[in-house]
């Protein structure tokens, strides 16, 4: 057996199961049942990282969740998980774990040259990086942050995807119970009984909490534990309880919402519950303080309870020679647990005058000494805990009775602090009790409510306050039923388990201990271990006149990241009320948030990881795209295809070659992408008359228009063709990113401002694929396969037709967005792909060329067509796009009328658009380049920009389409784009239509 | 996370499948109407602290919009009802017996 | 109509908390009138389809209405039948503010069965799904991790979920990872 590893006790190892595991690279061997840190302890590892800022050596402080110091990285590669708590890593089979924040090795650490200088002057005082590191302010990145983060910081991200899955769970209970301790137990069961559906989770892999540990306590006549394993067992064997356990409360949110995380050995690791609870009730126990000497981080300085911890339920000795620093009676039970495992209790050194309680008089009569009145005042040793000095201490001064006591183990306990941080996140407000030295719940100040009103959360046990077992007790069995009846349970009032126990006598507060020579030289009283904020620091940001809890917080980083406060809040306020001569609960606490300890981000991600992360929509031509070397862009949810490039053909040629063969011979595209949106009902003229610019309501059956939408600002921001289907049915074409918007904001206006209208609307984007088969042989493809009229007579510009078409029932729109003779073919989904499969093939014979989204766009732009989204971006009106054809003068109202009636929507020097034409055909004016009014001053008067540019293939040089001031009037001028340094491009203000201006080859 | 019953479909869901939709009760002005009335119904928001009636949508539900009445301090529910609806009665009552503003 | 495809063709996960399989087509009308008006009931009845009550699913998996909103059914029937549906309710609702249309081929429709199925869909859906708080029958639209969907329990109780059809694979993938773990404790 090692050294540290006892030959009894151990509630939750399994000594008949050996577990290897290693530890920065050497193999050893704990027992199932440990955690990472009992394992390390038993092996004798009491050296398990440096601290954040000073690269002082560290050691475990605490058992729980609590615990500052030892943070690892866990697993390797891209399993690597940094900053583990090695107290709530259960030891399995092939762990492996590395210390963090050192180099090259822990034992010798180049950055502990930071300690070695700070202890002869004080390097990283409070508030050191916004005092040394401001200037030059372009040091602060490529000098100062990377060296700092590098030589400071905690673990390093792992490299590559995590193979690991996680998910989500949503759940919904009557009462959920946060934390499985006496408390937690007992809520849970006061509940239960009730007939409540309950779920009780607990962070540790076992309920109980200190009822596994502490050994003078009996409940309803049994061993705490045995009471605690027997109320386990009966809750999991009720058909509405629910119990968790490795899942910890994270953070509460509004309206009874709980977020909770089970990490797992297997698949799922982790598993974020997602909770909507009628009621909650909180009981998250309490958190051990430190005390507050110099060198108190010394590897070997341990909270008192965690020390009863190690000894209970793992076996393990944290050390051979114990001495206890304790201001209450609690800290006894260490020595007395510490005594009968049979280490050496050196002394117990109370700073009260007298410890006449149970627990002292039972440690006197175990023959342990008892040094009352006295102090730690320092703690000294390298790498691990040599010695303490005690003494008597005297108004802040250190007094006579000097010893130096040898030990390697000094268990501390300044008293215990509700852990309300649960309460806390939901608004619930704590008051101070004096008594206790401690924040507790203040329910009658603040507490959480429901949607209906009611308080809807309750704290129970030691986190209300209660730090005695038999009124925690008490406490919980009323919390539980109080939930129960507020979530609709009633039944009689429970009783409360009879315990017994020792009594214990007031604590005394004990804040700061003095320490010898030079105070802050040499050595350091630690309230913040995981941040390495000192009493100096949070002195000196007193001094600085950071006075507020909240600002000396954010000076100094007490309690922030991840530590949350758990150790330092309450002695970091204590300071810093004795700096400012003010009682504590004057200055009042920082607020604690979500989450209690770090989430994951595997477990906030969840199932969406991977292919799953983004939902894409698919259209039902995808496949063929993928396999026909499509080169996708986003289009809102969408991927489209942007060009297709077989043979590994550059992008600009393929672009090139997809507009030839439209303007040529024929082209074909998915744009089944397209909204489509049906508006039916006896006012679906009326109505559309209001949400277009222009009048839809005198539309023909069987007849398309284009149609323009603007909010109520008189902004465009969709458009689209609508095609009248009969006498009451439009059938409304929306951009691809705008279907969803439009079809919300049709039942936004039929629903909540023109109830009376008789209309129905029905997204049906996705009932259709659509498909576009564009340029002079596109009629001569249809007719290979219909038997539908499609001469330009029978079937006209702006007309729909229904038929057949390969077999597959069609609606076909001869609508144009290339000013070539265009036809967009809308066929169900499910056979889309076999009419596209059926239109290249009797296009083969034509070269049927598929096109993308950037031909599609040159193609447009090269008729002066505008895109929304690239002419528009929601300060742009119709007016100001040339658009003013298609907004109605007659109709006395429509979505944006009023709007545009606004004197600066019809000043006459708005920006509006127009043809460019660069004089240097050589180069395309860059997308949203700014004109100039003269390009060659320093601060330009800006007069324009453009809105899209491209290389038009058709005629073989640079356009672009922009909005200018007073543009359409200055026909022929020249005007200035700086677009670099120096550099200015000349371009022609031309009319927006460059190609076909009389529209000839609409008809092929 | 706010809680939030849709009076149309009766689901209590949770924020996530609601769309927010600002102040409720504003009376549209159109062409005619002053410049002051048309600002007031544009940009004009009361944003309280306290009693504040607002629109949703139930997005990811049956798709309707709706009204509720609704605290931002404590964020209490007092009550939901339809879009084409006045606050209901009861929901004033509620208001007035938290002694809300 | 053998070149009838869905996003998802014959897409099957089997072997984890719960099989889940795509149906084929399936066909589907979105009718919206006032569902009060006892015409309604009437013109679905003369089509073999009963109204459903408040988020209920009314008949038989193959063949049923499901609530979607005071003023919106979506019937579920043969793949071949629905533009016949779709007419005839028009017709049948004739002089009537009504609109029914064929929307079988705008949605992705799994089935989704065994003792992981509730399990499954809570591991992205915010919705109770405890035999108490939803059973055969019960119908609920909202979302499934990022995506809109709906989806109803049949006497079986297994689910038939739909989704946009756009997002069929999406969701397919996002279920077959799903059911690939356990299920959570407590379902």
């Amino acid at each position: 057996m090692t050294a540290h590893r006892l030959n009894s006790g151990g509630r939750l190892i399994d000594r008949s199961k050996p577990v290897r595991f290693r530890f920065d690279g050497a193999e050893l061997q704990g027992f199932a049942g440990d955690t990472l840190a009992s394992a390390l302890l038993a092996n004798g590892k009491t050296l398990l990282g440096r601290s954040f800022k000073y690269h002082r050596p560290r050691g475990l402080v605490a058992a729980g969740v609590e615990e500052p110091n030892a943070l690892m990285t866990v697993g390797e590669g891209p399993r690597a998980t940094p900053n583990e708590r090695a107290t709530m890593v259960p030891l399995r089979d092939g762990l492996t774990a590395q210390s963090q924040n050192r180099w090259p090795s822990l034992e010798f650490d180049v950055g502990a040259i930071n300690a070695a200088i700070a202890s002869v002057a004080p390097v990283f005082p409070a508030g050191f990086y916004y005092k040394t590191f401001i200037f030059p302010r372009v040091a602060w990145k490529h000098l100062y942050e990377p060296v700092i983060r590098r030589a400071a910081g905690l673990g390093r991200a792992p490299e590559g995807p995590d193979p690991d899955a996680y998910e989500h769970s949503y759940a919904f209970a009557d009462i959920l119970v946060i934390g499985a301790g006496p408390a937690g137990l007992a809520a849970a069961r006061a509940a239960a009984e009730r007939g409540a559906r309950v779920l009780l989770v607990e962070q540790a892999p076992a309920p109980g909490g200190r009822l596994l540990v502490e050994a003078d306590v009996t409940v309803d006549g049994l061993p705490g534990a045995e009471w605690a394993a027997r109320e386990a067992a009966a809750l999991a064997a009720m058909a509405n309880v629910t119990i968790l356990t490795r899942t910890e409360g994270a953070g509460l949110y509004d309206h009874g919402y709980a977020l909770l995380e089970e990490r797992r050995d297997e698949a799922p690791v982790r598993r974020l519950w997602r909770v909507r609870a009628k009621r909650i009730v909180v009981a998250t126990g309490a958190i051990e303080r430190p005390l507050t000497f110099a060198n108190n981080d010394l590897p070997g300085v341990m909270l008192a309870g965690a020390v009863r911890d190690y000894l209970a339920l793992w076996g393990v000795a944290p050390g051979r020679e114990v001495v206890v620093f304790t201001n209450n009676d609690d800290g006894y039970r260490t020595a007395l647990a510490a005594h009968a495992a049979g280490l050496s209790v050196k002394a117990v050194v109370d700073p009260r005058a007298e410890a006449a309680g149970a627990l002292p008089e039972a440690a006197r009569a175990a023959g342990l000494r008892v040094m009352t009145g006295m102090v730690v005042a320092k703690a000294s040793g390298g790498k691990a805990l040599r010695s303490v000095l005690v003494a008597r201490a005297f108004e802040g001064r250190l007094g006579a009775g000097r010893e130096e006591i040898g030990c390697d183990l000094l268990a501390m306990s300044g008293g215990w602090s509700p852990a309300v941080h649960l309460f806390s996140h939901t608004g619930g407000k704590l008051r101070w009790d004096d008594d206790q030295a401690m924040f507790r719940p203040a329910p009658e100040r603040a507490a959480p409510i429901g949607p209906d009103g009611e308080v809807n959360t309750f704290v129970a046990g030691t986190a209300d306050g209660y730090l005695g077992t038999a009124e925690a007790l008490a406490d919980a069995v009323e919390d539980g039923a109080r939930a129960a009846a507020g979530a609709g349970f009633d039944g009689p009032a429970p009783t409360a388990p009879a315990v017994e126990e020792a009594g214990s006598e007031p604590l005394k507060p004990l804040w700061f201990s003095p320490g010898p020579g030079k105070y802050a030289h040499g050595t350091k009283h630690f309230l913040d271990y995981q941040n390495d904020v000192t009493a100096a620091d949070v002195e000196l940001a007193a001094r600085e006149g950071y006075e507020s809890v909240e600002h000396a917080k954010r000076y100094t980083t007490l309690g922030m990241a991840t530590d949350q406060g758990k150790l330092s809040n309450v002695n970091g306020l204590a300071v810093l009320a004795g700096t400012l001569g003010a009682q504590i609960p004057a200055v009042g606490t920082t607020t604690f948030r979500p989450p209690w300890t770090p989430l994951s981000f595997g477990a906030v991600v969840g199932l969406e990881a991977g292919e799953r992360f983004k939902p894409v929509r698919r259209t039902p031509i995808q496949d063929w795209h993928e396999a026909n070397h499509a080169e996708f862009e986003p289009v809102g949810d969408w991927r489209r295809p942007f060009c297709y490039r077989p043979g590994g053909e550059g992008r600009e040629a393929a672009v090139k070659r997809e507009v030839m063969a439209v303007r040529n011979g024929v082209g074909i595209l998915d744009a089944s992408t397209l909204g489509k949106i049906l508006v039916k009902g006896p006012d679906a003229g009326r109505f559309l008359d209001m949400l277009y610019t222009n009048v839809m309501s005198s539309l023909k059956p069987g007849a398309c228009r284009y149609g323009l939408m603007c909010n109520e600002n008189g902004f465009l921001f969709d458009d689209g063709v609508v095609a009248r289907l009969s006498e009451d049915e439009f059938l409304c074409h929306t951009t691809t990113g705008g279907a969803d918007r439009v079809h919300g904001w049709m039942e936004e206006w039929l629903q909540t401002e023109w109830p009376e209208l008789k209309v129905y609307v029905a997204n049906l984007t996705e009932q259709f694929a659509q498909i576009a088969v564009a340029g002079p042989k596109a009629r001569e493809v249809l007719a290979a396969l219909t038997d539908m009229e499609l001469s330009a007579e029978a079937f006209p510009f702006l007309r729909l037709k229904e038929g057949e078409m390969a077999g597959v029932p069609v609606r076909v729109f001869r609508i144009s967005f290339s000013g070539e003779l265009s036809y967009e073919i809308a066929a169900p989904a499910h056979r889309g792909r076999a009419l596209w499969d059926a239109l290249l093939k009797a296009g083969a014979a034509h070269g049927i060329t598929p096109y993308g989204t950037e031909a599609l766009h040159v193609l447009r732009a090269e008729k002066g067509y505008i895109m929304i989204g690239d002419e528009t971006d929601g300060t742009v009106t119709p007016q100001d796009l040339g658009l003013s054809w298609a907004v109605s003068k007659k109709k006395a109202d429509f979505i944006g009328k009023r709007a545009q009636e606004r004197s600066f929507l019809t000043a006459p020097d708005r920006w509006r658009l127009v043809g460019l034409e660069v004089l240097d055909p050589s180069k395309r004016l860059p997308d949203g380049a700014y004109a100039a009014a003269d390009g060659a001053a320093e601060r330009p008067e800006l007069i324009g920009r453009v809105t899209s540019s491209y290389m038009s293939p058709t005629l073989g040089r640079p356009i672009a389409l922009g909005l200018v001031r007073h543009g359409p009037e200055r026909m022929g001028e020249v005007i200035d784009f700086p677009v670099a340094k120096g550099e200015v491009m000349k371009a022609r203000i031309v009319d927006p239509v460059f190609y076909d201006r009389e529209g000839v080859r609409l008809n092929g | 996370m706010l809680l939030l019953t849709c009076p149309h479909c009766g689901v209590s869901g949770e924020e996530t499948e609601f769309a927010p939709g600002g102040e409720a009760h504003i009376t549209r002005f159109g062409p005619g109407s002053s410049d002051d009335e048309f600002t007031g119904y544009l940009f004009g928001r009361k944003n309280p602290k306290g009693v504040h009636f607002e629109r949703w949508r139930h997005a990811y539900g049956c798709g309707k919009w709706f009204h509720a009445a609704r605290s931002t301090v404590t964020l209490e529910v007092y009550g939901t009802y339809l879009a084409t609806e006045r606050p209901p009665q009861p929901i004033l009552d509620r208001i007035a017996k938290r002694g809300a503003k | 109509m053998a070149d009838a495809m869905t996003a998802t063709p014959a897409a099957r996960f089997a072997g984890g908390a719960a099989t889940i399989s795509d149906l084929g087509p399936v066909g589907m009308v979105t009718l919206r009138a006032d569902l009060a008006d006892p015409a309604v009931a009437e013109a679905l009845s003369a089509q073999g389809f009963a109204l459903p009550g408040l988020r209920r699913f009314a008949g038989a998996p193959g063949s049923g209405a499901g609530w979607f909103s005071p003023d919106e059914l979506l019937l579920v029937t043969e793949y071949g039948r629905a533009p016949g549906l779709a007419t005839a309710l028009s017709e049948g609702l004739a002089g009537r503010h009504a609109l029914a249309v064929n929307v079988s081929d705008a949605r992705a429709m799994f089935r989704i069965e065994g003792r992981g199925a509730r399990g499954l869909i809570a591991k992205g859906a915010p919705v109770d799904l405890s035999p108490a708080a939803f059973g055969p029958g019960d119908l609920r639209r909202t979302r499934l991790g990022q995506v809109a969907c709906a989806f109803w329990m049949g006497e079986d109780e297994a689910f038939s979920l739909v989704c946009f059809r756009s997002l069929g694979a999406h969701v397919f993938a996002w279920l077959r990872a799903g059911a690939a773990l356990p299920t959570p404790p407590g379902f």
